[in-house]
């Protein structure tokens, strides 16, 4: 009833609302040297010593810099570091820091100030960054352009780490007040202002050592949760790229000569944890029996899940290692849908029919998800109960172990053990599956120790032999990084890790 | 009237007070835990039982809420577990957003509600009647995220007559503001137009009934006056009070329409803060939008005596 009246309706609309228009109607006047980002959150705290979120860091990268970075294929290059050794069989780590650089405030970056920062990140109260630089044992200082770190034990994953928050450079005199509301950092832009859930903006700052590639005034970062009314925004001229493009806006976007999509790999996975041993809530075949697990992965066309869903735009997977990190293996494959072969498990583990409950966040892609999951499985003799819930009661339910399955990922790290260690060891932080497994424990913990990617990387296929048999967690496939640009937007060079990169970017 | 005021001020301070105690009830029985939410995709426990400590969420409730309370007193709403930002200074960038937008909407609001009411309650019966009606009841019934969504692409994306989103204050740029609010004030008002016409078109009703109106026809004054001056003059207290009880709620309840739009509106801050399990940001917002209804109920009571004489005794 409702829909044929609102149409006459809505002309009358257009004809009350035309007469202002009129006044109004003259064109924005844009600030030629803006660069506009549509973030799809808005970040946590700006201090990188605290701060959590995905879009903080994509901030960050504008408003700090760091040690060292990484690039397109995941290698480790300059940024305040210049260049950086390992000694003292691996117990040594020693950075030549780039001279003449200073922060915001004009305060010098030398070995001093980065030794504060590293002792703040390792010691401040409301610090996230101290498990991962808990193998320091002591920054020395042996000149104004060399730090020193001392390790407790070998540690190939440091780098990796200081190639992100932990290795994020802030002004040591701005340490006293609270960061957060005012960041003082020494990256190619300076902080101007914040207004929480609407924008952040920093201006050029001139005096960085990057200026020369550096093409913009200033950096609005607008923040705009829904994809739609984002994508919206850049094809008025609101913005001039944005990040998370939703994989249902693809095929549009491409269509519109005036946008480009550009999108990677990323470094994360998705995938189905499990509860094996995390309370009685583990007790049943799911999480007591591998090969009702089995047959639960083996019920799964992961591909058809990636058409299905995601319009074909992530990759299917059944490892935790991104397919641009050199510890991805090629070998290993997405292996077929086979429904006889898992129902055949199932009969051998002595189930007709195998019950569970799964947790899955309350949005609407997820549930989409769930449900081809539930369909895919049924058809071997899963009888999955889908549980939508909101994002962080869902997590607390799972480290409570008051799940049997939830439909989970990982934002993903450069380094390998950020995207396994921690879920599958025990005692791991994150290990909410509560798997134990010593032959897995002693690869992952192996791997630490190792520098050389080839040796490295012959224990995490040691580690992952085994737990593609235990499967506490179910990989299902990479998600990818989606960026919309403007087509006057030139320069921009997708990364693994989801950040963007301003050196060299301009508009035409 | 000051008394009245006065009287009202003393009766605000127990329900402030309850509506303290309530939000920081049920945000507390509310699943979810923030610092889970702070302490990062690791969580690593150690971390979050030094956070747990930090921020006292390791003490009984009851001290809790009185060590909040006590800082409230003195003026310290405390900063967003979040971003480290203080209260105040969020309350302070969204609540003259949210100001702006609930003045235009309700302008917008009055400008097509108010006349259509008048019209439809003397012309009862006819078509116009029953065109008022059609177009209330459309406005009631289509969703403020769509005709937001719908306006964006029609206005902003395809005829680009206006930006699809931002906030400039009226105080910085009027043209500007104007550029900005016009979509969401006339999403949110259209809404409430249909509201306002019904209850104008329903008060004009009862009031056109009464003898004093009768009589003012029968000594021969012109339709216009009749109405305008005599019966919508009398018509107008339900109104008063309508609307401000609707400025109220579009002061947190404009959230979809600040989604839509990208306002950094009052709503959009509550409802962010409880994802977040901001508990801090919670209480002071809501202190402050029930601070922000007390008055406005106020508002109410002093406009009516000044729109009824008969009051002023």
């Amino acid at each position: 009833m409702t829909t044929p009246r609102s149409a006459p309706s809505w002309s009358c609309r257009s004809l009350l609302i035309a007469a202002p228009f009129a006044v109004v109607l003259a064109a924005s006047p844009l600030m030629a040297a803006d660069l506009r980002i549509g973030l799809q959150e808005d970040p946590d705290i700006l201090d990188p010593h605290e701060a959590r979120t995905f879009v903080g860091r994509i901030v960050f990268n504008a408003l700090c810099d760091k040690l060292v970075d990484t690039d397109a294929k995941l290698q480790f290059v300059p940024r305040i570091a210049t260049s950086w050794t390992v000694a003292d069989e691996g117990k040594t780590l020693a950075f030549k820091l780039r001279p003449g650089v200073t922060f915001h405030d004009g305060t010098p970056l030398d070995a001093t100030a980065v030794k504060a920062n590293l002792e703040r990140a390792m010691t401040a109260k409301t610090s996230r960054r101290k498990s991962e630089l808990k193998s320091v044992a002591a920054v020395e200082t042996p000149d104004a352009t060399t730090v020193v770190l001392k390790l407790k034990q070998k540690d190939s994953t440091l780098l990796a780490q200081l190639s992100d928050r932990a290795g994020m450079l802030l002004s040591p005199k701005s340490f006293d007040k609270p960061v957060g509301p005012n960041p003082v950092c020494s990256g190619p832009y300076s902080f101007v202002e914040r207004v929480q859930n609407d924008r952040i903006v920093l201006k050029k700052f001139a005096g960085h050592w990057d200026a020369a590639n550096q093409h913009f005034d200033r950096i609005v970062f607008r923040i705009i949760p829904d994809t739609t009314v984002r994508l919206a925004n850049l094809r008025s001229g609101q913005l001039d790229m944005l990040e998370r493009l939703a994989p249902t806006d693809v095929k549009s976007a491409k269509a519109d000569a005036a946008l480009k999509v550009v999108s990677i790999a990323g470094l994360g996975y998705q995938g189905i944890t499990i509860n094996l041993n995390n309370t009685a809530r583990s007790e049943g075949p799911l999480g007591k029996d591998r090969r009702v697990r089995q047959a639960l992965s083996l019920s799964l066309d992961r591909k058809a899940i990636n058409d299905v869903v995601f319009e074909g735009l992530n990759t299917p997977s059944i490892q935790p290692f991104p397919p641009a990190s050199p510890f991805h293996e090629q070998a290993v494959g997405v292996p077929a849908r086979d429904v006889a072969k898992a129902k055949a498990l199932l009969k051998a583990a002595g189930h007709e029919k195998v019950t569970f409950e799964m947790q899955v966040a309350n949005s609407t892609v997820e549930q989409q998800l769930a449900q081809v999951i539930q369909a895919m499985a049924a058809e071997a003799g899963f009888d999955i109960k889908i549980k939508a819930t909101e994002f962080a009661s869902m997590l607390k339910q799972q480290s409570a172990g008051n799940y049997q399955a939830t439909r989970v990922g990982w934002s993903g790290r450069v380094d390998p053990d950020g995207n396994i260690h921690q879920f599958v060891t025990t005692g791991g932080g994150i290990n909410d599956t509560k798997y134990t497994n010593a032959d897995v424990d002693r690869e992952l913990n192996a791997a630490r120790t190792v520098y050389d990617i080839a040796k490295r990387k012959a224990h995490y296929a040691a580690a992952m032999k085994i737990l593609r048999d235990d499967l506490p967690i179910m990989y299902l496939y990479h998600p990818s990084w989606i960026w919309a640009l403007s087509s006057k937007v030139d320069g921009f060079v997708a990364n693994p890790d989801g950040m963007i990169r301003l050196s060299g970017m301009k508009l035409k | 009237m000051w008394k009245l005021i006065l009287n009202r001020l003393v009766v605000a301070i127990p329900t402030l007070f309850l509506v303290t105690v309530l939000v920081f009830a049920l945000q507390r029985v509310m699943p979810g835990d923030p610092l889970l939410v702070m302490a990062g995709e690791e969580r690593d426990p150690a971390v979050l039982e030094e956070l747990r400590h930090h921020y006292g969420f390791d003490q009984p409730l009851p001290i809790q809420f009185l060590a909040w309370l006590r800082e409230v007193l003195t003026g310290n709403f405390g900063a967003s577990l979040r971003t480290g930002e203080p209260v105040l200074k969020l309350v302070g960038q969204t609540l003259p957003v949210t100001i702006q937008l609930a003045v235009a909407s309700l302008l917008i609001a009055a400008a097509i509600g108010i006349p259509m009411g008048i019209l439809a309650a003397v012309r009862k019966g006819t078509w116009v009647d029953a065109v008022a009606n059609v177009v209330s009841l459309s406005g009631l019934s289509i969703p403020n995220f769509w005709l937001g969504i719908i306006l964006i692409l029609v206005v902003a994306v395809q005829l680009r007559w206006l930006p699809a989103s931002g906030f400039v204050s009226v105080l910085d740029d009027p043209a500007g503001a104007l550029r900005t609010t016009l979509m969401p004030a006339f999403v949110l008002g259209s809404g409430l137009a249909a509201t306002l016409m019904r209850h104008t078109r329903s008060a004009m009703l009862e009031v056109l009934r009464l003898d004093y109106v009768r009589t003012a026809r029968a000594k021969g004054l012109m339709p216009r006056a009749v109405i305008l001056k005599h019966a919508f003059r009398n018509a107008l207290a339900p109104i008063v009070t309508l609307s401000t009880l609707l400025f109220g709620q579009l002061l947190a309840g404009a959230v979809l329409t600040e989604q839509v739009f990208t306002i950094p509106g009052f709503g959009k801050l509550i409802v962010d803060a409880v994802f977040n399990r901001d508990y801090g940001v919670v209480q002071g917002v809501v202190l402050c939008t029930a601070v922000a209804f007390i008055v406005m109920n106020l508002v109410a009571d002093v406009l009516y005596i000044l729109i009824n004489p008969r009051l002023r005794t």
